[in-house]
């Protein structure tokens, strides 16, 4: 019984012949006020315990921002009128996320591998929650990978990762100022023959520091101070300026 | 120099704000209007979230008010009891409004209406304004005085009168308050100060002199504005301090320009160029709704959002 008990857990434990080691440039991404993106070093090296296996490495690292639900809208020519008319709910649509490949992304995943691990911009953004009469829901997560591309949300880096003699790897990641705050999940997975042969898993902390934490938590946590603050330092600008141009004038 | 809103999350040029509130800040001295109906869209341009942007804009209105109250106060055309009375009935306007608003947007649409109602308005308003104006000024060319618009019609027959010394103006106060009430409802639905119906219904409606009309707007505005402020901060949390301060630094300098700048103008040419100004944002709005965006989809919180 103890034996077969052994040889079950020998055979879950996954064969490890090639492991990643990886590092970030930063661990922590501090918005200040004049918070203006960031860039990202990741980079690492695979760790083996046996001579390099044939074929080509590839290497693939994805960036993932918190989810959201979001709402696609698309408008519609009414009475002559453009108006927003049918509408999908994307569930879990990351705020940002970038993949960066040492080659192109079709090529060093296959497809299934890809679905699995939801590598690609496309098979990142999350369920779509469909109205019935709403048919063609692919063009509305389309939509939204292309909106968000054009303000660099969702990347598809390829051919972005360098590699060298199968070893060492390393890529940059730009961050773009429009962050939301959160825990960014960063993935690195190895892949030969269009198959995920290891991955490592770590995080970004994007957060917010210093009087960008103090306002935004003084207003979720005290909003009626914050109301009558922001009020005060209105009628406070709108009578010194008043002042000042009075003197100006005299 | 970019900087980051800690509310809106948005990266946006420190400069451009400024520059933005100041340009608002002169036509908001000039013409007695919070300026919210134009800075509203230019935020959305610039990429500020529309919540955010609606709620902020109050804020700084309530800033760009208060400076050019101040210079009406010295200037004496202010008529603090027909403010009261407009404030009055734009209290409970705004807080009708504030229900209005969300029965509206559990049924969806609520974008529609809004663009709706702000072409319809600014449409109506500035186009009377225009056509009034432009005979104004042909009569005064003529050499003959401009018509007196002391005229005895219904409002003149409705019981609980009052005497508003400063606008010489004995009525009931029954129109000042429909008047407030309506202004109210606008101005949380649509996200302005409602200055730009205040102004004509109080020229033409209550008859009230040009000259003082635009102080008590100014007046009224603040308390309706800073208590749109309040329902924002409190239950939707949208009110971004650092975008208001940068927003209202140019506005309220803007605004003591402006109310300079309005006291060399005639009170024709005031109202031609305020019509004119609202009837371009109205033509913007009309054209966005008339012709095919080159995005057709647009990307929102879901409705359990903000």
């Amino acid at each position: 019984m103890l034996r077969l008990i052994l040889i079950f857990v020998l055979l879950a434990l996954p064969a490890h012949s090639e492991e990643v080691v990886a590092g970030l440039s930063q661990n922590r991404v501090s918005i200040t006020a004049n918070f203006d993106g960031s860039e990202i070093l990741i980079f690492g090296a695979v760790k083996r315990e046996a001579p390099v296996p044939e074929g080509r490495l590839d290497v693939i690292i994805t960036v993932e921002g918190p989810e959201q639900t979001v709402t696609v809208r698309r408008k519609e020519r009414i009475l002559g009128l453009w108006i927003n008319k049918d509408a999908v709910d994307i569930v879990a649509a990351p705020s940002f996320y970038a993949v960066a490949s040492s080659g192109d992304l079709a090529e060093t995943v296959s497809l299934v591998a890809d679905l699995e691990n939801a590598i690609s911009v496309h098979n990142a953004v999350g369920v779509v929650n469909l109205p019935p009469d709403v048919r063609d829901s692919a063009s509305f997560s389309q939509a939204l990978i292309r909106i968000r591309g054009e303000a660099d949300l969702y990347q598809q880096l390829e051919n972005a990762v360098e590699v060298t003699d199968d070893t060492l790897f390393q890529t940059r990641i730009a961050l773009p100022s429009n962050l939301v705050e959160g825990d960014y999940a960063t993935r690195i997975f190895l892949a030969r023959g269009g198959e995920i042969i290891a991955d490592y898993e770590t995080g970004i902390d994007v957060r917010k520091v210093g009087l960008e934490r103090f306002l935004f938590n003084l207003s979720r946590q005290r909003p009626l101070i914050y109301g009558l603050l922001s009020l005060a330092i209105a009628i406070a600008a709108g009578w010194g300026a008043s002042a000042v141009f009075r003197l100006i004038r005299t | 120099m970019q900087i980051y809103l800690p509310i809106a999350e948005v990266s946006v040029n420190a400069f451009l704000l400024l520059g933005l509130g100041g340009l608002v800040g002169v036509l908001s001295g000039m013409f007695g209007v919070g300026g919210g109906f134009l800075m509203t869209p230019l935020l959305f341009m610039i990429g500020i979230p529309p919540p955010v942007a609606v709620a902020t804009e109050a804020n700084q209105i309530v800033a760009s008010s208060f400076s050019g109250v101040l210079a009406h106060l010295k200037r004496k055309t202010v008529d603090f009891r027909m403010g009261g009375v407009l404030m009055a009935g734009g209290l409970v306007g705004a807080a009708l409004g504030v229900v209005i608003f969300n029965a509206l947007k559990s049924i969806g649409q609520v974008d529609l209406l809004i663009r709706l109602s702000y072409v319809v308005f600014l449409g109506v308003i500035g186009s009377l304004m225009f056509v009034e104006s432009l005979n104004a000024i042909r009569k005064s060319r003529a050499g003959r005085a401009a018509p007196k618009r002391h005229k005895h019609n219904w409002v003149h027959a409705l019981p609980g009168k009052m005497r508003f010394r400063t606008s010489g103006l004995y009525i009931s106060v029954i129109p000042p308050l429909i008047v407030g009430v309506f202004v109210g409802i606008l101005s949380a639905i649509m996200g302005v100060g409602g200055g730009f119906v205040m102004v004509p219904a109080m020229i033409y409606l209550l008859g009230m002199p040009t000259k003082v009309v635009v102080g008590t707007s100014l007046f009224q505005i603040i308390f309706v504005t800073a208590f749109t402020t309040l329902l924002h901060a409190t239950t939707n949390f949208t009110v971004d301090m650092a975008l208001a301060v940068l927003l209202l630094i140019g506005g309220v300098i803007g605004a003591q320009i402006g109310a300079r700048i309005g006291v060399y103008l005639k009170a024709e040419q005031l109202r031609i160029l305020l019509a004119g100004m609202v009837m371009l944002v109205c033509g913007k709005l009309a054209f966005d709704l008339l012709v095919q965006p080159s995005e057709l989809y647009s990307i929102g919180a879901s409705a359990g959002g903000h």
